[in-house]
């Protein structure tokens, strides 16, 4: 609730003035080395995930009982065949861990989408037309925030069953409230300056007004909330399908396969490091991405 | 001032009430209560038994009535699994989540402000830099991946410490050392920003014209004026952790309020799973509150407005 208090910070205003929606050259790019590489490593990883079926050496779902739990090739006991191994059932992990990608960005880019739009209409609203509305939108916001948002999750999934929908759904309705405040925060001062005025003068409607003048202007904070959610996202679709209250087998979901190989851990601790490693990877670059976009957005202001 | 607090006390009053309603609904969304606590299978016989003994035929909103009612008086039902009172559940469960929250945010503070202060006053360095890697790879690692590397170590290969339980205070280091440093990132970052933004005030400027020496200008005067909101970061972290820790919680089997509910939702226990939903959401509301009382005690601009 203390961050709904900020709205009045007059620097936002300030950074928003000062920067030129859409124009981002090479130049300017390059001094910002954390957006090159974590954009980077999420771009290759986004191409894996859509090439995966020309990328994947094996079937990702083709059991094969005889080669369980064969060690990757930097083992002894590996082989190129296999070259981060197989599972406790036989398949492939290499072809499991690309197809893994795909659920992993799928979740977390659908589910972003949902909240961004619940998110960024409240704030808008609430932001542009102060008053009552706005009462309405921060009191939501309150009660989200208040709920605890894994416990919830896994609740609802345990009352209809995990899937890929149920988390994307789920995930979308519970992870708005970041780009509820931030919206309703800027577009609150986006409303008051002159262009805004002058529109409203000009006797245009409040949704050209909100569509037109004010979205537009939100744009670069828009983009930098969903980096942050998106990796959020991944990162609890994983926890929920690691808990067996996610994507359930066999699909490849990273969490998935750390949990399948949870009993393995001893003799085949690779199991879970492999699919720990890629989730932390895919993580930490999207929020590396993330940190570059600040300070793209906001030159004067880490942090 | 009593205007302030009145205010602000009535509408956590109306965020609990609207809580309740959710954590009540969230779990009749399904329609068919009756069937999903029988499970499959379950004759008509059956079926009938539970309408009849939870009351399930009643209207929504006189169970819910029903419900709020005994909720008030302390009464949360009886488990449908454990067949006992979710009260007597929850109470003795509550004490390990609380020493666990305890525990890991005391490790989080431990580590965010040493480093958050040198990564402000070398900030544009190398340390600055090196905090920033630790702070990023703090939010990049998966919670429970990390809880299976630290088990896989310090229980597994060199059997330090115990890998589950909740036996004695040696079965709370590995669940709170990956809890302390999961939410280790945000204090990290907000430690730094406020010792950058003390650093650069009048009130430093004046210590060090003073003569006063660079550890004390840095540790008395900047660091106390930027922990203040830190305390807030507290209060709300302190309310995500209780929240958060179901997961940590059900990877050491550490038996608190967070493995209680990843139980109930895999018995299907809706007493117990929607007593914890709104005593933790509860007690997130009422964390804020004092949050924000505190504020306004600390900054008088706030309470005019």
């Amino acid at each position: 609730m203390a961050d709904l208090s900020n709205s009045a910070d007059p620097t936002a205003t300030a950074e928003l003035a000062e920067t030129p929606p859409g124009r981002m050259s090479w130049s300017r790019l390059s001094e910002h080395p954390s957006l090159l590489i974590g954009g980077g490593i999420v771009i290759l990883m986004i191409l894996i995930a859509i090439f995966a079926p020309l990328l994947a050496p094996h079937d990702p779902y083709a059991q094969d009982i005889t080669n369980r739990a064969v060690p990757p090739v930097w083992f002894e006991a590996g082989s190129w065949e296999h070259v981060l191994g197989t599972d406790q059932l036989g398949r492939d992990y290499l072809s499991r861990l690309i197809y893994g990608a795909r659920v992993s960005l799928l979740i977390g880019f659908a589910a972003v989408s949902i909240a961004s739009v619940i998110g960024t209409t409240l704030g808008l609203l609430g932001g542009y037309f102060g008053g009552r509305v706005d009462m309405v939108v921060t009191f939501l916001t309150t009660i989200r925030l208040s709920l605890p948002i894994i416990l919830v999750a896994l609740a609802v999934v345990a009352v209809f069953g995990g899937s890929i929908t149920i988390v994307v759904v789920v995930l979308g309705l519970l992870k708005w409230d970041r780009f509820a405040v931030v919206v309703r925060a800027t577009s609150s001062q986006v409303s008051r300056m002159e262009y805004v005025q002058s529109a409203k003068a000009a006797g245009a409607s409040n949704f050209y007004i909100l569509t037109r003048e004010v979205l537009p202007n939100l744009t670069p904070q828009l983009i930098v909330i969903a980096t942050i959610e998106i990796a959020s996202a991944i990162l609890m679709e994983a926890a929920l399908s690691f808990l067996g209250l996610g994507v359930q087998p066999p699909t490849p979901s990273w969490g998935l396969m750390i949990s399948e190989a949870k009993s393995y851990m001893f003799f085949s601790f690779w199991l879970i490091s492999i699919p720990g490693i890629a989730l932390a990877t895919l993580v930490f670059a999207i929020n590396l991405a993330g940190d570059g976009l600040r300070d793209l957005v906001s030159p004067d202001g880490r942090g | 001032m009593p205007i302030y607090l009145a205010k602000r006390f009535g509408l956590a009053v109306l965020v609990a009430f609207c809580v309740s309603i959710l954590a009540f609904a969230l779990l009749r969304l399904q329609g068919n209560a009756a069937g999903a606590l029988a499970g499959e299978g379950a004759s008509a016989e059956d079926l009938a038994i539970i309408v009849e003994t939870y009351g399930l035929d009643r209207p929504l909103i006189v169970q819910y009535a029903s419900w709020l009612g005994d909720v008030l008086r302390g009464d949360f039902g009886t488990s449908y699994f454990f067949k006992s009172p979710v009260s007597d559940l929850i109470f003795d469960k509550i004490g390990n989540t609380v020493i666990l929250a305890i525990m890991s945010l005391t490790i989080a503070l431990a580590i965010s402000i040493p480093l958050g202060v040198l990564a402000a006053v070398f900030s544009g360095s190398w340390i600055d830099r090196l905090c920033s890697l630790v702070s990023l790879l703090g939010q990049a690692l998966p919670s429970f991946f990390l809880a299976l590397c630290l088990v896989m170590l310090f229980a597994i290969k060199w059997r330090m410490l115990p890998a589950s339980g909740a036996d004695s205070w040696r079965h709370f280091i590995l669940p709170a050392a990956t809890l302390g440093y999961y939410i280790t990132p945000p204090f990290m970052r907000l430690v730094r920003a406020g010792m950058i933004d003390a650093l650069s005030n009048d009130y430093v400027r004046t210590a060090r014209a003073k003569g006063l020496p660079a550890h004390r200008v840095i540790l008395k005067h900047a660091l106390r004026n930027a922990l203040v909101p830190v305390v807030g970061l507290v209060t709300v972290q302190l309310g995500l952790l209780i929240g958060g820790s179901v997961v940590i919680e059900s990877i050491f089997a550490l038996d608190g309020l967070g493995y209680l509910a990843y139980q109930a939702i895999g018995y299907r226990d809706f007493p117990v799973l929607q007593a914890v939903v709104l005593l933790l959401s509860v007690v997130y509301v009422v964390l804020t509150l004092l949050s924000d009382i505190v504020n306004a005690w600390l900054d008088p601009r706030l309470r005019v407005s």
